[in-house]
């Protein structure tokens, strides 16, 4: 039983891990997508049309890997865990009902005409389509988010005999954690999205591409991340102080803090010890956590004492805050340096490109930590005080689950392999390619006008 | 109509309806892809064409279907796919290797598109084969014995064949010259095989089970379901001899392959509805006893009867934006 228990968490996360990976790009790169065709129709610029057509491939290619490492997601519920369909499934079932409904068809269908409609519908159908993926892809992260939160922070039900049965919906889809996880994820994937652009997009100048359209792409990403990030840490500390309120438990885990204390200190580094309940090797700072979570220098935090038996891990989850926390300043740091020199017209240096190109996936080390944080800290639980995950797992025989994983695991190596080495490769094939080809010169505005009149004039 | 006691039967026909349109409708890609010629570069780019535009959209009939039995009978959803778990396993392995293999292949180096090409035929091929397999299971009643794994690998002999047989009828229509001559000719061999594998099902599965047998034999109701046996053998018949006759000059009735072997479809699902109803898991469990609570049904009913039209309706706008032959491949 221990084994199937622990073969098909092992599972679950690797493919959640690498589901997460792609819509982290996608939700937000639509947007870019839709900015860019936006830009180009206003201005009629060629060189908007060249930077949307290289992203929009980036975007298939990672709207693909999302959506078949989705489709494994729906089928995980029933065949490892089917403890949660039975126990919560009349909630579950229909917020995941309406994920697929109001937005899995609209995406797809949509991103058909978005990919290769561009000469067979006028040019507003085919912005108006590059608008409904975005949408649909926002909509698709509201309904998972929805989900997700409400296992969170379950609201909105009442439980008959083990099973729970919705009474308010609109306290299930507006549970108490659920505007803070969604602003959250939405902000981190535009963070993740616009340092894939920056770093793509430097990798493409720094190999020689001289051309306009990665030093726009770069430009506007850089830009973005840089107004970003700061939204991101306020909107992470409110997420913060409503996960003390939902979930002390994890906030205790997230700071080591095994004992309830008035002024917690906020530790910087430590080696968690679940033996004996205590930190080795601690670097803190005194009453910093008491002052970041209540705002007092004396505030009481609650201690991992006050839920023996009914708190996550301690180790992975304070270290997962750690690396998110890391990464996200560092993002910081080279959004605004970055940002400063390109606001001030200065040509970025050969390290500076080095850096956004070394950061070209620090959005999915934030994003991947701050799941860890999030998920391993509702453990015990997979439901927060309704189911436990020990609860929903299946009873199959652990070979079944043992072969899959590792079924699983050599796929996502080989994809996610495939994945990085492909955006580089277009990355290098890009710098090759001609700013503007002469059909796409006579789409530009006036240029018909112009070469009319160059006609009359006899040039 | 939304009484609590007719719920299910909604649902039901819900998920009928997302089954039937994802076998037809990711039917034809994964028929393409299992189709795709690996020493004509030229053919499988067009192709892999003519089915890139859909099969994104096609792929979430599937994801429907399956989330309509999460949703609706969720007791039927954990005790399918518990037993289902190997073949389902496969089924997402190969939609995973097809579905990115698509983009892969344009976007590798020239050395490479030949890899992803296997890849995507391989992966189609899986996942169809997978369905057929799940499909004889679940028609065997989730026996373990050896017949039922035999009945089952035929069974997914017989699904990979009509996959490959509206995939081809799909490749008549919408292509020309010598890829549609190509085309004709796959699907009479599809076809023929098909023949079988229908035959099969319509053997074994009332042997089978008995409830079957009474419901095809006993009057008046096998009055009526002799129609579908039959319409569907008329339809086969009917098929081979339009392929015989095909290209016409004009190209003239090249859609008709396609619609003969969609009613073909429709036609087999129905035999298949008709032997179950009203049971989800065969000599298991019914729909009502399946069904989840009619507050959450009702819920996402109201949701479905508002959007369901609007998917038809933007689904059929695509279609109508990627009509006719399709043209070289043109990415973005």
């Amino acid at each position: 039983m221990a084994d199937v228990f622990l073969l098909s968490r092992l599972q679950f996360a690797a493919n959640i891990s690498f589901h997460i990976l792609f819509p982290s790009i996608s939700i937000a790169l639509g947007w870019f997508l839709f900015y860019f065709k936006l830009r180009y129709l206003r201005s009629g610029h060629p060189v908007w049309m060249r930077t949307y057509r290289f992203w929009v491939k980036v975007f298939a290619l990672t709207f693909a890997l999302g959506v078949v490492s989705g489709i494994t997601m729906s089928f995980q519920f029933g065949t490892n865990w089917p403890g949660f369909m039975a126990t919560v499934g009349n909630i579950a079932g229909p917020l995941l009902g309406y994920e697929v409904l109001t937005a899995f068809f609209l995406e797809a269908t949509f991103l058909g005409i978005m990919l290769f409609g561009i000469n067979r519908v006028p040019p507003w159908v085919h912005t108006l389509a590059t608008l409904i993926v975005a949408v649909g892809t926002t909509l698709s992260a509201f309904w998972i988010i929805v989900l997700n939160s409400w296992m969170h922070t379950p609201a909105g039900f009442e439980m008959r005999d083990g099973v729970a049965y919705a009474t308010d919906w609109l306290a299930i889809i507006f549970n108490p954690s659920m505007p803070y996880r969604l602003m959250h994820v939405l902000l981190a994937s535009g963070l993740t999205a616009a340092f894939l652009i920056a770093g793509i997009s430097a990798y493409r100048i720094k190999h020689g591409d001289a051309k306009k359209a990665p030093k726009l792409a770069l430009k506007s990403a850089v830009l973005v991340a840089a107004v970003l990030m700061p939204v991101q840490i306020l909107v992470g500390d409110q997420h913060g102080l409503n996960t003390l309120e939902h979930q002390p438990q994890k906030v205790a885990a997230m700071e080591a803090a095994w004992e309830t204390k008035q002024g917690l200190p906020l530790v910087l580094f430590a080696l968690p010890d679940e033996k004996s309940r205590s930190n080795l090797a601690e670097v803190a700072i005194p009453n910093g956590a008491s002052l970041i979570l209540t705002h007092e220098l004396h505030g009481e935090v609650k201690g991992l004492n006050e839920f023996a038996g009914k708190h996550p891990p301690v180790a992975p989850v304070f270290y997962a805050f750690r690396l998110m926390l890391a990464t996200g300043m560092l993002m910081l740091v080279v959004a605004w340096f970055t940002s400063a020199k390109l606001l001030r017209g200065q040509n970025l240096s050969n390290a500076v490109l080095t850096a956004l190109i070394c950061m070209t996936f620090s959005g999915w080390v934030a994003t991947i930590a701050g799941w860890y944080v999030t998920e391993i800290g509702r453990q015990p639980y997979l439901v927060s005080g309704v189911l436990t995950t020990a609860d929903a797992v299946t009873d199959i025989a652990p070979g079944n689950v043992a072969f899959s994983l590792i079924g699983y695991l050599l796929t996502y190596a080989l994809l996610l392999t495939a994945y990085i080495k492909t955006l580089f490769r277009m990355a290098r094939n890009a710098v090759e390619i001609e700013e503007i080809q002469l059909s796409e010169r006579r789409l530009q505005k006036g240029f018909v006008a112009r070469a009319n009149e160059l006609e009359q004039a006899g040039v | 109509m939304f009484a609590d006691q007719n719920l299910p039967i909604i649902f039901a026909g819900l998920m009928a309806l997302a089954v039937v349109v994802y076998a037809i409708l990711d039917g034809y890609d994964l028929g393409v892809g299992i189709l795709l010629p690996l020493n004509n570069d030229k053919h499988s780019d067009q192709m892999i064409a003519s089915i890139g535009p859909f099969w994104d959209a096609n792929e979430t009939w599937l994801v429907l279907a399956v989330g309509l039995l999460l949703i609706a009978f969720p007791e039927a959803y954990n005790l399918v796919f518990k037993d289902l778990y190997i073949p389902a396993f496969a089924l997402l392995i190969g939609l995973i290797l097809r579905g990115v293999a698509f983009d892969f292949r344009t976007k590798v180096r020239e050395v490479h598109k030949g890899k992803w090409n296997l890849i995507f035929k391989l992966g189609s091929l899986l996942a169809s084969a997978a369905q057929g397999y799940m499909l004889g299971l679940y028609v065997m009643g989730f026996q373990s014995s050896l017949n039922a794994h035999l009945f089952a690998a035929l069974s997914a002999v017989g699904v990979s064949c009509a996959y490959a047989l509206i995939g081809a009828t799909w490749l008549i229509m919408k292509t020309t010259d010598d890829l549609q001559g190509k085309a004709i000719h796959w699907a009479k061999r599809a076809g023929q095989v098909s023949v079988i594998g229908i035959v099969a099902v319509c053997l074994v599965n009332p042997l089978i089970n008995p409830a079957v047998l009474d419901r095809w034999t006993t009057a008046p109701t096998a009055y009526f379901l002799a129609i579908i046996p039959i319409t569907s053998f008329a339809l086969l018949a009917l098929g081979y001899t339009v392929l015989n006759r095909l290209p016409l000059k004009d190209d003239s009735g090249c859609w008709l392959p396609f619609v003969i072997t969609v009613v073909l479809f429709l036609s087999c699902f129905s035999g298949l509805a008709f032997s179950y109803f009203p049971y989800i898991v065969p000599q298991q469990l019914t729909i009502w006893q399946a069904a989840s609570a009619p507050e959450s049904l009702r819920f996402i009913l109201f949701g479905a009867l508002v959007v369901i039209p609007c998917i038809l309706a933007y689904t059929a706008f695509s279609y109508k934006v990627f009509w006719g032959k399709v043209e070289k491949l043109e990415y973005y």
